[in-house]
């Protein structure tokens, strides 16, 4: 487990280095976020002074240097834009994103699943099919447009909850969260129901797939024909052996929905982590964009860790070897 | 058993009005969130925006940019040189200290000193030669050559406590004033230091998601009607109309195009418009070589006053402000909206494609030539549209012109590495008053001066540059306004730039609400009040 461990973050090193240099590079190449920043009336002394206030002024090399050797003391530099710690405006943020991932990810679980395996059941019937053909929708509807008709459906036509924000948040160890007060709840359901739809569609067709070969299995015959009520046959020996490509995916699409949930956030105005990379990239906020890449980057290291250690609960034949994996 | 009676009343009452905004309680939706709550951190219209609401500068502006009285009740020129403020006596900082000369020092000391600013206002101080604080309620400032925009700059920068920040002892000196340590930007963030005179206070700052502000109750002048101030960054347009016509938000600014119409005749809503101090221009390159022509053997036809004069003839302004504008922009003459300082009421624009081809062949050209305009796609509003209309207008008259349109901070890169012989863009003037445009878009570059900065044309009138000089060091109003209109009409007479509408400013908000709008765009709650 430990060379496991070790081997893991070294792979995750190399994989940031390369990462910042990328991204220090293309930002470096789209232009001079002075451009964007200063005041247009400014004049040229103005602006000279402003370049060298944030180090622009020297090449881009030495800007790179200066930076990696901070980032290995730990600061990864100070936004150009905020004026504050990069990886602190990107922490900031966070906590928003990531209850938002979470119920948006408990959405598609608790309805993915018991419908995807309802499908995978019963394959010809009027009920599995609808099932199929609404997650094709879920697939293929475009997350802003369905975002849009949300919130003129719930929040304009019918006023139930509201169009946007994030509401009010309860401080939870010092850190605000909002699905701790009815408010916050209110706020959460119409976004997270917008990132959920794609992954429900996704959740549905893999347990439908998976139910269907398994449900065909000498194991399943065995149990109905030792006579185990169909609850017990379904939640146990079905659902196990589905889960593990829906773990899988889940755990990506997990990562993914963390990092690169943009459109919803700025669909909804939720203050999380996807709408600051959008507003820093359009800014040329270097410092952001690369901390933000780097909380990313770390993040999807750990999830696939627990990923992997969730394989070897719900699998005892796969282990997490040290040796020759 | 008794005393439990109100609490228990206020309980019902809280449960009563949750989820419902009370009377005096204000939210805003905005389409863009200040950088930071510092107020000399960056000179950008949203943070000017919410500072306004907290600090205050000597003088203010109305909604149509003239100078009004604010910290300083009144000022006067003792000679060319040497202007005298004098304070507002009585008025006290959030934290209950009182507001006095030396505050303006210490924010005018300041703000050269705040670190890793991206846009600072020493802009607007460095005409400042010395400060003189003949008694705590009167400034004397003077300045090294006469500077009539001083009052002007005075509006731009808000003034910080001094006591709050310990710079009790803090002398001017143009050099660089001298203290132990300068406020950090972080301290205006977090609250410490947002301690200003204004009529709200801060309760609440969380970045991307909302600013919570409060009435001061100390308020020197007239109170504003709500107890409580929110304002919510919803970036996107379609959502931000959405949270209105939802009664998320009580009032947008920045309603989309698309939505004006819908917005007006919706009964619970209301929609207030005015012209902004923006103007939509395109800069033609004037330069030897220019890189986005071609078919003119290397020559750049642009040099040539009859192909300018063509192309300003080519666009019709008002089909543009009709079908891409939706009628909310005025087809532009010069290079700010007629009315205000400094502007010539005599300045004219037509469209007449026929002239435009004759003048064209006249400058050897009669089968035009090939030109790319390059235009941002996300800064003005329907900018690419624009330049699109503009494109076809120039193919019209026989200049095949195709659009190149990037994003913002992709267009400003290239645009100031001079990748453009053509290029659409806007320019606010912050201080309301000619000089701006004229001083920054199409005056010779002279950094010592100050000149040209967003020249990148090379175009360059010796004559214009003088009647700007002059104007700039002439402090009578009249003599002044007079220069600058002439100075207009000598970039209008060379077709310098082709001026092409003046972009409105609107606010959408719900019935029973009324805001006066603002040339200058800024959102201020304390003008928000409900229709008697």
């Amino acid at each position: 487990m430990l060379v496991f461990l070790i081997r893991r973050i070294a792979q995750s090193a190399i994989v940031v280095a390369i990462m910042s240099v990328l991204v220090f590079a293309g930002i470096f190449a789209i232009g001079n976020p002075i451009d964007v920043l200063i005041s247009p009336e400014a004049d040229e002394i103005e602006r000279a002074a402003a370049i060298a206030r944030l180090g622009l002024d020297r090449p881009m090399y030495e800007q790179f240097l200066s930076f990696a050797g901070n980032a290995i003391s730990g600061d990864l530099g100070t936004s150009f834009v905020h004026g504050t710690p990069a990886v602190r405006l990107v922490l900031e943020r966070f906590p928003a994103t990531l209850e938002l991932a979470l119920f948006a990810m408990l959405i598609a679980v608790l309805f993915g699943i018991p419908l995807g395996i309802w499908a995978g059941l019963r394959p010809g019937s009027a009920a599995g099919r609808t099932i199929m053909a609404g997650s094709i929708l879920g697939f293929s509807l475009p997350t802003f447009w369905v975002g849009m008709l949300l919130i003129m459906t719930f929040a304009v036509w019918l006023g139930w909850l509201p169009a946007s924000g994030r509401g009010q948040t309860v401080d939870l160890f010092g850190i605000p969260f909002s699905f701790l007060t009815a408010d916050g709840l209110k706020h959460m359901i119409l976004p997270a129901m917008n990132l959920a739809l794609f992954k429900i569609s996704l959740v549905i067709r893999l347990a439908r797939a998976g139910t269907r070969e398994v449900a065909l299995q000498d194991y399943v015959r065995f149990a109905r024909a030792k006579g185990l009520s169909p609850v017990r046959i379904v939640g146990v020996h079905i659902l196990k052996n589905i889960m593990i490509p829906v773990v899988t995916v889940l755990g990506l699409e997990f990562g993914s929905v963390i990092a690169f949930s943009v459109v919803t956030e700025s669909v909804f105005s939720w203050p999380g982590m996807g709408k600051l990379l959008i507003d820093s990239i359009l800014l040329l906020d270097r410092p952001v964009v690369v901390a933000y890449l780097l909380v990313t980057v770390l993040l999807f290291i750990i999830i696939n860790l627990v990923v992997d250690v969730l394989y070897s609960l719900l699998d005892p034949r796969i282990r997490l070897g040290g040796a020759k994996a | 058993m008794k005393q439990q009676l109100p609490v228990l009343a206020g309980v019902l009452a809280a449960i009563f009005l949750a989820g419902h905004a009370s009377a005096a309680d204000l939210r805003i939706g905005t389409a863009s969130e200040p950088s930071s709550l510092d107020p000399h951190y960056h000179n950008l219209t949203p943070n000017n925006t919410v500072r306004r609401h907290i600090f205050e500068s000597l003088v203010d502006q109305d909604a149509k940019q003239r100078l009004i009285p604010a910290l300083a009740e009144s000022w006067r020129t003792l000679d060319d040189k040497t202007w005298e403020f004098k304070l507002r006596k009585g008025v006290k900082f959030h934290d209950g200290t009182e507001f006095t000369a030396q505050d303006f020092v210490y924010t005018v000391c300041r703000i050269p000193n705040v670190a890793n600013s991206p846009s600072s206002f020493t802009l607007y101080t460095k005409g400042i030669d010395t400060i003189e604080v003949p008694n705590p309620y009167t400034v004397i400032i003077k300045t090294a050559s006469p500077y009539p925009l001083l009052p002007v700059e005075m509006t731009t920068f808000g003034i910080i406590s001094a006591k709050a920040a310990g710079g009790e002892a803090v002398k001017f000196d143009k050099a660089g004033c001298k203290a132990d340590s300068w406020p950090s930007t972080q301290a205006f963030n977090d609250g410490t230091l947002t301690i200003g005179t204004g009529p709200f206070k801060l309760v609440e700052y969380r970045k991307g998601e909302r600013i919570v502000l409060a009435r001061n109750d100390n308020y020197w002048g007239t109170k504003p009607e709500w107890d409580k101030v929110t304002f919510r960054p919803i970036t996107s347009e379609g959502p931000r109309v959405a949270a209105l016509l939802a009664g998320d938000v009580d009032m947008v600014d920045e309603p989309p195009l698309q939505d004006l119409e819908r917005l007006r005749k919706d009964p619970k809503v209301s929609v207030v418009e005015t012209m902004s101090n923006r103007v939509v221009y395109l800069a033609l390159d004037q330069a030897e070589k220019t890189p986005t022509i071609k078919g003119t053997d290397g020559k750049n036809p642009l040099r040539d006053i009859r192909v300018r004069q063509a192309l300003s003839l080519a666009i019709d302004r008002a089909a543009i402000v009709k079908r891409i504008m939706n009628n909310t922009a005025e087809p532009a003459a010069q290079l700010l909206a007629p009315g205000l300082f400094g502007t010539n009421p005599d300045l004219k624009v037509a469209y007449d494609a026929e002239k435009a081809k004759k003048l064209l062949a006249d400058a050897g050209y009669p089968n035009g030539f090939e030109l790319t305009i390059g235009t941002p796609n996300d800064r003005y509003i329907n900018d690419e549209k624009i330049a699109q209309a503009a494109a076809q207008m120039f193919s019209r008259i026989g200049i095949k012109t195709q659009v190149d349109a990037a994003t913002v901070n992709v267009f400003f890169s290239r645009r100031n590495k001079g990748e453009f012989s053509v290029f659409l863009a806007g320019w606010s003037a912050a201080t309301g008053e000619a000089s701006s445009p004229l001083k920054s878009l199409v005056a010779t570059r002279i950094k010592e001066k100050g000149f040209g900065p967003t020249n990148y044309t090379g175009y360059s009138n010796p004559k214009l540059d003088d009647l700007l000089t002059q104007a700039l060091a002439t402090v009578d109003d009249t003599a002044r306004e007079k220069l600058l209109a002439e100075a207009m009409k000598v970039v209008s007479d060379d077709v310098a730039i082709l001026p092409l509408h003046y972009e409105a400013a609107s606010w959408g908000m719900r019935k029973g609400l009324t805001y006066e709008p603002r040339a200058d765009q800024y959102t201020l709650a304390a003008a928000v009040r409900t229709a008697k």
